[in-house]
């Protein structure tokens, strides 16, 4: 038999082997991740010198005072009013795809439908959201397709809504909402149909067989079952959407939304404390949502 | 079948059930009675479990009519039968708990909650496993899940109960146990079960009546005792505990006709080489080939004259003496009644 020092000490030291494997990976994870978390936290304590433009390195809550501005509470409220609204359309968009892929589809089926929702994400996300700002141009293919059914002045009606009309639909909230559930959307479909493939048959076999007519299957069994998968997916289009700038940029008007607000603070004004106080936001938000998530229940199914 | 009998709680008509080429269920025609307690039992594949599931509603006859109680069930959806099913994975709701669970059926139904809890607490004394109503599935041994699975189904009272392998996943010691439970419970509420098995000691254990599946199929629907002692198929006689199925020249040369027989293992007598048969008994003589020491019986098999070989048990009423294994190779004489070999349709 061949000897093999190095194997066999490392099978004699098991924990220096696992310490050995692991040691990278929790490296990278605590200095990159955590760490860059830490830097940012820091930073949003300290403030811009207004006078000299430098950034002041010591400690104060100036910076966070600035947050609760008028201008910067408007745009916290914009971004996560979009936020909610995106990820309630996409949820309602993705379940019956979910459902139908998870439960109903022939593998053939299914396999089609999952490349579907995969494709795009292979493409350029700049290029997809450029292409919604052309389908939703005065002259594009949605104004053309109103036009030809007769329905232009139930566009015009449309856009002239306080709020979430504009000139066009390509400088609109209704342009920047499409934008954000059309990109975002197969985050939601995916873990949902995970979700709901996990549930076995004959749990729904089971409560058809204790009374329960299908919308009370769906209600008491299907829909808590697919809840963590749904909480899941609304991590993800909340949380991009809290930070996304692309879509408001090209799609919205002069209003701004978090993801901008820190570009334009850290890029144009070279404002990181204030940067960095946004970007420490949709993480505050997103914590207060995971506790809300729990104590509905979201997680009890796992 | 006379018309002063009972209207059976099911009734399958010539009822077929096929998937593409296969012939899961297969022109099968069937009574079961009220407040029996009847196993489908078979080999895997056999189209018990998929009756199961057409008299649930949760497949439909490809052709052929399904009566409960006395009514045609035609295309009933699941939740519109008064029929309740344990399921083989037990299928309980993962995200609630045991009380949950088994309080599904009558919260679905408006029952109130202070009913519902009292009827949760009575189902729990019944298949005793009290106090465990806050826990959830999850936290239950494979046991406690069977009983919280037979609890939430009889809890709606239904007149007839499905169980779908209901002890294939527990260890032999709790098995035999829940089979006497289950029996116990089903004569105490008197409500008709219908149990799916592939264990034949557990069907002739717990039923009444029980019917043998072959592809779809049943060869053979009787007592337990009139389908071990009486099997109407060489495949019945093989599949319902262990059986010598002799035909063709060894049956000529035993019975002096080559019509096929089965013999049950412990209805031969092994004698010694040179004592004369009883009167009227068959006699064939042979050399004892393999011993195989089961403590309470021991198995020989003994090749005879023709060339057959012949499975023999014995009950080892006295301490075995010495080396069981010596007696190989010893010659011995095999009798048995002449009406206990039973004459069986060879079907294939």
């Amino acid at each position: 038999m061949k000897r093999r020092p190095f194997a066999s000490f490392l099978f004699r030291h098991p924990r220096l082997a696992l310490a050995l494997l692991i040691l990278p990976p929790i490296l990278w994870l605590s200095i990159v991740n955590l760490g860059s978390i830490a830097s940012l936290a820091v930073q949003s304590f300290f403030r811009l010198d207004d006078f000299t433009g430098m950034v002041v390195r010591e400690f104060t809550l100036d910076t966070w005072r600035q947050l609760f501005t008028p201008a910067n509470l408007d745009i916290i409220r914009r971004t996560v009013v979009m936020a909610v609204c995106v990820t309630l359309a996409t949820a309602g968009l993705a379940f019956p795809v979910a459902y139908y892929m998870a439960r109903l589809a022939t593998p053939r089926v299914r396999a089609f439908l999952t490349l579907a929702v995969l494709l795009p994400l292979w493409s350029s996300y700049l290029v997809r959201v450029y292409a919604w700002k052309l389908i939703l141009a005065k002259e594009g293919v949605v104004s053309w397709l109103f036009d030809q059914a007769g329905l232009t002045w139930l566009l015009d009606g449309i856009l002239e809504m306080p709020l979430i009309g504009g000139p066009s639909l390509s400088v609109s909230w209704i342009g920047i909402f499409l934008a954000f559930t059309y990109v975002w959307l197969p985050y939601m479909i995916l873990p949902i149909e995970a979700a709901l493939e996990k549930v076995p048959e004959s749990l729904l076999e089971a409560s058809s067989d204790l009374g329960a007519r299908p919308r009370e299957t769906f209600r008491r069994v299907v829909l808590p079952l697919a809840f963590p998968g749904i909480v899941a997916g609304s991590i993800f289009t909340f949380s991009l959407t809290l930070g996304d700038f692309v879509v408001p940029g090209v799609l919205g008007n002069s209003s701004l939304y978090i993801g901008q607000a820190v570009l334009a603070h850290q890029g144009t004004a070279g404002n990181i404390p204030l940067a960095a106080v946004f970007t420490v936001v949709p993480m505050g938000i997103m914590c207060v949502y995971l506790v809300l998530a729990r104590r509905a229940g979201a997680f009890e199914a796992l | 079948m006379p018309d002063d009998s009972p209207t059976p709680v099911v009734r399958f008509r010539n009822v077929s059930r096929h998937f593409g080429d296969v012939r899961a269920v297969d022109d099968i025609s069937l009574d079961i009675l009220d407040g029996e307690f009847f196993s489908m039992l078979g080999p895997s594949g056999s189209g018990k479990t998929t009756c199961l599931r057409l008299i649930a509603g949760f497949d439909t006859p490809t052709s052929g009519e399904i009566d409960l109680h006395g009514a045609p069930a035609g295309r009933l959806a699941p939740f519109e039968r008064d029929v309740n099913t344990v399921f083989q994975d037990y299928a309980l709701f993962p995200h609630m708990t045991v009380g949950e669970n088994i309080a599904y059926g009558p919260a679905i139904r408006g029952v109130p909650r202070e009913d519902r809890e009292r009827q949760v607490a009575e189902m729990l004394d019944l298949v005793r496993l009290p106090g465990v109503a806050d826990r959830k599935p999850a936290q239950l041994s494979g046991g406690q899940r069977q009983r919280v699975a037979l609890a939430r189904a009889l809890i709606n009272r239904p007149r007839l109960l499905l169980l779908d392998e209901p002890l294939g996943a527990l260890d032999l010691k709790l098995r035999q146990q829940m089979q006497i439970e289950l029996k116990g419970i089903q004569e105490r509420l008197g409500i008709t079960f219908i149990h799916v098995t592939h264990d034949q000691e557990e069907a002739l254990a717990m039923s009444d009546r029980l019917a043998v599946f072959r592809s779809g199929r049943i060869d053979q629907i009787g007592t337990p005792a009139e389908v071990y002692e009486n099997p109407a198929t060489a495949f019945v006689a093989d599949f319902v505990g262990i059986s010598n199925l002799v035909h063709g020249p060894d049956a000529q040369a035993i019975t002096g006709s080559p019509a096929p027989f089965t013999i049950r293992p412990e209805k031969i007598r092994m004698l010694a080489a040179d004592v004369a048969p009883g009167p009227g008994d068959l006699t064939v003589d042979g050399t004892i080939q393999d011993v195989v020491y089961l403590g309470m019986h021991t198995r020989y098999r003994v090749t005879v004259t023709s060339g057959a070989v012949l499975t023999v048990v014995a009950q080892n009423r006295e301490a075995a003496a010495g080396d069981v294994q010596a007696l190989r190779g010893h010659p011995v004489r095999l009798s048995w009644p002449r009406d206990q070999g039973r004459p069986v349709e060879n079907r294939s």
